[in-house]
């Protein structure tokens, strides 16, 4: 990505890489904050995560980011310290500080100016959070600035070290390069080597700055017999000729102030205006000891908490993995072409080759699945942004909504998570928006006035299913059906069943919403939802109890690059059937096969009447079949429950292919999902059951299990 | 001369930017994710240096500073605490916790490099 | 489309005994002829997919492409794939002939006469040893009718 001649660019891109996890570990922390009774560690993690968004900030110069962070982490410090208690006022505006912060660190990331309205009305609300709690003790921090100084490397440091900013000392004006001469006294305290530190090396870095002469008072020295090595009983008395200033003298002392008695004395200057300079004997910088607070109860109160420790992790480059994922789809396909072509050869089942053929394909699956885990990833950063979409939803349309989570450790595919954003953004808010009744409706109907929508995620028979439901009114059915009916969308006489007309909200224009509304509005529709999810391999399903609420489930392949297939062949054609799909396989008798009508077979599978689609047909190859006697039939059946027999000539191989994406240069058909490579370096088309049905259930006018045609899914990208 | 940092701070971004400010200049950085972690790897390795952040995880800076006294080998290893803020009680704790001195966050690489000269050498 | 420089490199093909050219630019490779998959419900002049070293390849039966008479495949037969907006294709063609160089001057726009599924995409027409050379609009060769009607 970035070439290695540049490491700021890098770490810069890296720091907001660490923003997210942050990020991720404040949302965290302020939810267990809420869902349960304060503890301290959570409070300590969330204080953490906004100290080091702004330390990173402030290393890269991020104004904004650092003034908004550096005030809510003292807010945040406040409450970890107990001067300040969270109630679920303080909790709200936090989760808002946090969303923002979120919002303030994507600026900076994509240089975008900062919102900064935004920012100072949170300022203020936080900031009436410090007034409600702690009238006038508005606690020092806050006065405390804090000033960014942007970093730039690489540097390059010449072998002297140019002059250090004034410190605490005094800012002497002179810039002259005159050379003047300091008397130095310097007895160490006992302490001073209890925190490390060396008067050698500080001796060092003063005859760095010029011409340094050292004297050694041993007289306090006791007698051998007594001797504590590290009870100082030395004093140095140094001279220094140089033309560094005082401030940067008095700068190398800086660590041991307060555990010496220091006296740095400024010989009169040479030059007579030096009027700042004092009498030699008049000591300009000398230090007792400090009044250092008692800080013993603090630090050991943090250090009983134990949390798992974190996990050791190499951070790759994404093109990097991709091109892993590539390679091991080769390697695949090359193990299944040398497996072909070995099994061809007439080799004994039993020799050393097909053994080590067996373990070969063994290890070419391990290495695939331990591959494709690389780019797995917990949904939980996923679902953290749809809290917040929650909490923004609800508060434009004035609804109070709950967010429930299940399942956020579940790992899905990194492509998947970031590609469902948008459709996921778009069910919850259509969730909120529509879904869950306003409070009054609620209380009325003697429901919790807290609405409820519940985002969950699990793996199910090796496909990820992710769930959006509401405990709101569920669909208004009767409206459905008008608003399709008035829209053209159905016959204005047609009989649909209830999952039918639910399924309505999925055609393209279809928009029950008569005002365009704040939220789900925006002329995207749940078509585009499906497209979506379609593209990603995967299904949505829904499904409605009036009164009770409604769901949407959406079931994904785990990763976008395998699918487990069943290898068909139809009129000399090789496909590729998803695996899950097919319930069982048939071999149809000729009586087997009823005709509801002429060109509409229907076969009876254990006492009910499955619509048979002969894909030859279907798919163009060849026409109509007109006898089925003898011939392969897989039953399938979608996540909506639709059935059908597909009529196919033989069944070869059920084996995982890799997923190659057709765009739309491929004139791809519906029904037609993606392709793959066979053994033999042939190309089988992957087909998608839900479309091939839905098409020749349209083009036949069979009475269909659904009466909707989904749009072709828009690519499929592996 | 060449000089060996253990650099303890939870956060990437630091650890990277301590990284990059110094192996350049000739030091050799070792880094730790927090304090419990910074004292496993003490075990293994006898920096010149060590550079630690306060608020960390499992166990801040504070306590590292202490387990890291308590070792008779490190009771004289220079330490150099990263505070955000130049108040003088922090400092003060930070020296009363063993600190040897401290570098103020955001830091300034030259300024960091001195301050490692002035207590290691 | 793009500026004509003032001297390019074209290759060209025979189909149905028609010379045609691309510019060389866009060919990635010249592959012999292999089965392809044929894709259900696609126009005609779409070959179907192969597989070219991993990725898939749509094929497109050129000559079909420009309304030429349908012909038997033959071991001359080659596909020559091309790369146009980052998409590659594979253009199946007779057998190709040459590398040309030709300045703009060699080169003349088609008259404006009887409009074909042939004519949109000649982009140019040159003269070579009396054969006259169809170079073509690659982009208006690769575009799907629909999409570049809508």
């Amino acid at each position: 990505m970035n070439t290695p001649a540049d490491p700021m660019a890098e770490i810069r891109a890296s720091f907001f890489v660490e923003c997210e996890e942050l990020l991720e570990a404040l949302q965290d922390g302020l939810q267990t904050i809420s869902d349960g009774p304060e503890d301290a560690e959570s409070i300590h993690v969330v204080f953490r995560a906004v100290h080091s968004i702004k330390g990173g900030a402030g290393a890269f110069g991020l104004e904004a980011l650092v003034h908004f962070a550096h005030r809510f982490e003292n807010i945040l410090d406040d409450v970890r310290n107990g001067r300040m208690g969270v109630d679920a006022a303080a909790l709200k505006v936090f989760f808002q500080a946090t969303d923002h912060l979120a919002d303030l660190v994507a600026a900076c990331r994509d240089e975008t100016p900062p919102p900064q309205a935004r920012t100072e009305e949170l300022l203020i609300d936080l900031d009436a959070l410090l007034g409600a709690d702690s009238p006038e003790k508005t606690p020092a921090p806050a006065q405390i600035s804090f000033e960014p100084t942007p970093v730039s490397l690489p540097f390059d440091l010449s072998d002297d070290l140019p002059p250090l900013p004034p410190l605490d000392a005094p800012a002497v004006q002179e810039p002259s390069a005159t050379s003047r001469g300091f008397d130095i006294l310097f007895t160490p305290n006992a302490d001073l080597f209890e925190t490390g530190s060396e008067p050698a090396l500080l001796f060092e870095c003063l005859a760095e700055l010029g011409n340094l002469t050292v004297d050694c008072d041993t007289s306090k020295l006791p007698v051998l017999q007594q001797l504590s090595p590290e009870t100082p009983m030395i004093s140095w008395s140094l001279s220094l000729e140089t033309t560094a200033e005082l401030a940067e003298v008095a700068s190398i002392f800086e660590f041991v102030e307060g555990l010496c008695t220091l006296a740095i004395m400024q010989r009169t200057a040479p030059d007579p205006e030096a009027d700042v300079t004092p009498s030699p004997e008049q000591p300009l910088v000398a230090q007792t000891d400090l009044a250092v607070e008692d800080i013993s109860a603090i630090a050991p109160a943090q250090k009983a908490v134990s949390t798992p420790a974190p996990k050791s992790v190499v951070r790759v480059d994404l093109d990097r993995i991709e091109r892993l994922v590539n390679l091991v789809g080769e390697l695949v396909i090359n193990q299944a072409m040398l497996s072909q072509s070995l099994e061809t050869s007439g080799l004994s089942p039993h020799s050393d080759a097909m053994n080590g053929l067996e373990e070969f394909q063994r290890l070419t699956r391990d290495i695939q699945d331990s591959v494709m885990m690389i780019r797995a990833q917990p949904v939980k950063s996923l679902f953290q942004r749809m809290a917040r979409i929650v909490r923004e939803a609800s508060f434009a349309v004035g609804k109070d909504v709950r967010l429930v989570t299940e399942g956020d450790s579940t790992e899905v595919d990194k492509t998947v998570i970031e590609r469902l954003a948008d459709p996921l953004t778009h069910m919850i808010r259509n969730a909120v928006d529509h879904g869950l009744e306003d409070v009054a409706t609620r209380e009325k109907m003697g429901k919790d006035p807290q609405g409820q929508v519940r985002l969950t995620a699990a793996h199910r028979s090796g496909r990820v299913i992710i769930e959006v439901s509401d405990d709101g009114a569920g669909i208004d059915r009767a409206h459905v059906l008008k608003t399709a009916q008035a829209k053209g969308l159905i016959a204005a006489d047609a009989m649909l069943s209830d999952p039918e007309i639910d399924n309505l909200l999925f055609l393209p224009g279809f928009s029950t919403v008569t005002e365009v509304s704040d939220l789900s509005g925006r002329g995207v529709g749940m078509d585009v939802v499906r497209t979506e999810i379609q593209s990603l391999g995967g299904r949505v399903t829904i499904h409605s109890d009036p009164g009770v609420g409604t769901r949407f489930s959406i079931s994904l392949p785990l990763t976008l690059a395998v699918l487990d297939g069943m290898i068909v062949e139809v009129a000399g054609q090789t496909l590729v059937l998803p695996l899950n799909l097919v319930i069982e396989t048939l071999t149809l008798a000729k009586k087997d096969v009823q005709s509801v009508r002429p060109g509409h077979p229907v076969i009876e599978v254990r006492g009910t009447f499955v619509p048979v689609i002969d894909l030859g047909l279907q798919l163009g190859y060849r026409a109509a079949a007109t006898d089925f006697e003898g011939t392969a039939a897989l039953l399938i059946r979608d996540e909506d429950g639709t059935r059908a027999a597909l009529i196919i000539d033989d069944i070869l191989d059920q084996r995982q292919v890799v997923i190659k994406g057709l765009n739309d240069g491929f004139y791809r058909a519906p029904g037609v999902a993606a392709a793959t490579i066979l053994g033999d370096g042939q190309i089988a088309l992957i087909l998608e059951p839900s479309d091939i049905m839905n098409q020749a259930f349209k083009t036949a006018g069979t009475p269909p299990p659904s009466a909707l045609a989904p749009p072709p899914a828009e690519g499929l990208h592996p | 001369m060449s000089l060996h940092i253990l650099a303890v701070d939870d956060s990437r971004t630091m650890r990277d930017m301590i990284r990059h400010a110094l192996t350049p200049e000739g030091f050799t950085v070792t880094t730790a994710d927090d304090g419990m972690h910074g004292i496993e790897v003490l075990n293994g390795i006898a920096p010149d240096a060590i550079i630690t952040d306060i608020n960390m995880p499992r166990m801040d800076g504070f306590g590292f500073i202490d387990a890291v006294r308590e070792q008779e080998k490190h009771r004289a290893t220079p330490i150099l605490v990263l505070t955000t803020e130049a108040a003088p009680e922090l400092k003060a704790r930070a020296r009363k916790a063993g600190a040897t001195g401290w570098v103020v966050k955001p830091f300034d690489p030259v300024k960091l490099i001195k301050a490692l000269h002035m207590v290691a050498g | 489309m793009t500026d004509t420089p003032e001297v390019f490199e074209l290759l060209t093909f025979r189909l149905a005994d028609q010379d045609y050219a691309v510019d060389i630019m866009s060919v990635r490779e010249i592959r012999g002829w292999t089965t392809t998959t044929p894709l259900p419900h696609a126009p005609s002049h779409m070959k179907g997919v192969i597989n070219l070293r991993g990725t898939v390849l749509p094929v497109m039966d050129l000559a079909d492409r420009l309304g030429l008479p349908p012909r038997g495949q033959n071991d001359r037969n080659v596909i020559v794939v091309v790369t146009h907006a980052d998409t590659m294709t594979g253009l199946l063609v007779d057998a190709v002939s040459d590398i040309i160089t030709l300045a703009e001057s060699d080169m003349q726009a088609p008259p404006e006469m009887a409009t074909g599924p042939g004519t949109a995409v000649v982009r140019n027409l040159s003269l070579i040893e009396d054969r006259m050379i169809r170079i073509l609009d690659l982009p208006a060769v690769i575009a799907r009718p629909e999409v570049s009607a809508a």
